[in-house]
């Protein structure tokens, strides 16, 4: 028989502390979609999105309901379309970002992923024409995302890549100055990308990976701050153990969602991705887990520290309720999707530089980033390359979501309101690392890449 | 397959015999109930089998939800296998 304190307890996670299944996200290959001709391309690719998803939005609201806990977003990723796309021209490229948001309207999904191209080591001549139109398919959008793979630590750093996107978030940010350029908030600039991430901006469905596959992601941090605001003066020993609990608990649900999804929608189960992943809501903010934890505020000395000991020990306890773990697993950190971080940025508590320490032991990287609009391109860049090295160094993911509001200066807010939240712009080193990004070409890949 | 319903709100006269009411309408049978009253606060588990259920069960717990809000009280229907994952290894 159940216990009467573990229904108890359960029913307070998602009543009071914001339990939820952030995502199910369908992933589905477009291989067989290719076409010479881009407007048999783009019908090809409604087709079979809706073909494949159809029951998903049906399939996560009947599973909201048989366990009572929300499945906040219901989402389809797809084959990098600079794969799929062939010799098709650039404004063919707008035509299958179009057709991708025509096939989301249809599922009434809220977001779709995969607008995306993979150039670590080089850029094909699709990548590059796919990586021309991003700013227009981001605007003439709304619900599509992209995202470019820049490096791996195998590859190394293509530096001509990040001296081209930092142009691209620039020109995605004009086209978009009357809606706080909210295009930039659905590009994505990645180190080492996961091929299963069901988390957007960044999703795509890799190459490696099955016709289609359900990944889901967890959530939960208000329920690890209210752990351990419980759990009241204990050592860090004590705490690591009580957040591996916990986010057992919570992935445990994702592993139940996940297989109940997979079974119903006849889909592989792909992955669990054990995430903390904040929201704007009142008490679901990873940066009030951190203070929870001794912090005055998010950004004090300390930081870095206390992030790093959540982060592995939300691994630690998710990798055992699952069967299958995979995505970007960790706590995000995205400064306009969480009030804790918005707070500290407010207050003059969080730094860009800080901030960057922190996605050093943090499961993704500079995310939801807004800094004044004439930052100049070069800056960006260099942004982006300590980011990307990170990862690269570390062989994890990392990734950069920046957004230079036009016509914002630091003190100014700019708000996209839903769950991308708003965010003070933050000020920045201006000093220029141009010289350096004009230099072009490669960054080897570290010695520790070569491991056979 | 079982469901476990919890019910918590201000304790008044008939809680417990509106609940089963709507269960027993449904086809849905109790199997256990654990039940206290917490300076005045109501709290009730309810464990129900639902093979047999005559309406589906997203159908079901809405009309649960209903009747929690009709009566001011906080009804909660979940399959169990939601507390047995998260709590049994």
């Amino acid at each position: 028989m159940l216990n009467t304190s573990d229904i108890l307890e359960t029913i307070n996670m998602i009543s009071q502390e914001n339990l939820d299944v952030r995502t199910i996200t369908m992933g589905i290959s477009l291989f067989d979609c290719v076409s010479e001709d881009e407007n048999r391309l783009c019908d090809k690719i409604y087709d079979k999105i809706t073909k494949k998803a159809e029951k998903l939005v049906p399939v996560g609201e009947e599973i909201e309901k048989r366990y009572g806990i929300p499945i906040v977003n219901k989402r389809v990723s797809v084959t990098p379309i600079s794969l799929v796309g062939g010799n098709i021209s650039p404004e063919g490229y707008i035509k299958v970002a179009k057709a991708m948001q025509r096939a989301a309207n249809t599922l009434g999904i809220n977001f779709i992923g995969g607008f995306s191209a993979l150039v670590q080591k080089g850029m094909t001549e699709s990548a590059k024409r796919l990586i021309s139109v991003i700013p227009e398919a981001l605007t003439e959008t709304d619900i599509v995302c992209s995202s470019v793979n820049v490096a791996s630590t195998k590859a190394g750093i293509n530096m001509d890549a990040i001296a081209l996107m930092g142009n691209t978030i620039k020109r995605a940010a004009y086209l978009t100055r009357d809606k706080d350029s909210i295009a930039c908030a659905k590009l994505v600039v990645f180190a080492n990308v996961p091929d299963d991430n069901p988390f957007m901006a960044g999703a795509f469905h890799g190459i490696g990976e099955d016709e289609t596959a359900i990944n889901v992601g967890v959530s939960g941090p208000g329920v690890v701050a209210s752990a351990i605001k419980r759990a009241g003066d204990c050592s860090l020993s004590e705490l690591a153990d009580l957040i591996k609990k916990t986010a057992f608990k919570i992935t445990r649900v994702g592993q139940l969602v996940a297989m109940e999804a997979s079974k119903m929608l006849d889909v592989p189960f792909g992955i669990i991705d054990l995430s903390l992943a904040p929201t704007p809501a009142i008490g679901d903010s990873v940066a009030h887990i951190l203070e929870e934890m001794g912090l005055e505020t998010c950004g004090a000395h300390g930081t870095t520290a206390c992030l790093a000991m959540l982060n592995d020990a939300v691994k630690k306890g998710g990798v055992m309720a699952s069967s299958r773990v995979g995505g970007l697993s960790g706590a995000f950190i995205p400064v306009s999707e969480d009030q804790g971080m918005i707070h500290a940025v407010e207050c003059g508590s969080l730094t860009l530089e800080k901030l960057e320490a922190m996605t050093a032991v943090c499961s993704v990287g500079l995310d939801m980033i807004a800094v004044p609009g004439d930052t100049p391109e070069a800056v960006i860049c260099g942004i982006i390359a300590d980011e990307i090295s990170i990862g690269v160094a570390n062989t994890k993911t990392t990734a950069v979501r920046i957004i230079p509001a036009y016509g914002k200066a630091v003190g100014d807010k700019i708000d996209f309101g839903g769950l991308l939240g708003y965010a003070p712009i933050m000020d920045l080193n201006m000093r220029s690392p141009a010289k350096f990004i004009s230099r072009g070409g490669h960054i080897p890949a570290p010695i520790h890449s070569l491991k056979n | 397959m079982k469901a476990v319903i919890t019910v918590t709100g201000k304790d008044a006269v008939g809680i417990i015999a509106a609940v089963s009411n709507e269960c027993a309408a449904q086809s849905a049978n109790i199997i256990d109930i654990t039940q206290t009253v917490l300076s005045d606060y109501f709290v009730m588990i309810m464990l129900v089998n639902i093979d047999e259920l005559v309406i589906s069960f997203s159908e079901f717990v809405d009309k649960l939800d209903a009747l929690g809000k009709t009566k001011n009280l906080d009804i909660h229907t979940m399959h169990e296998d939601i507390f047995n994952t998260m709590h049994k290894i």
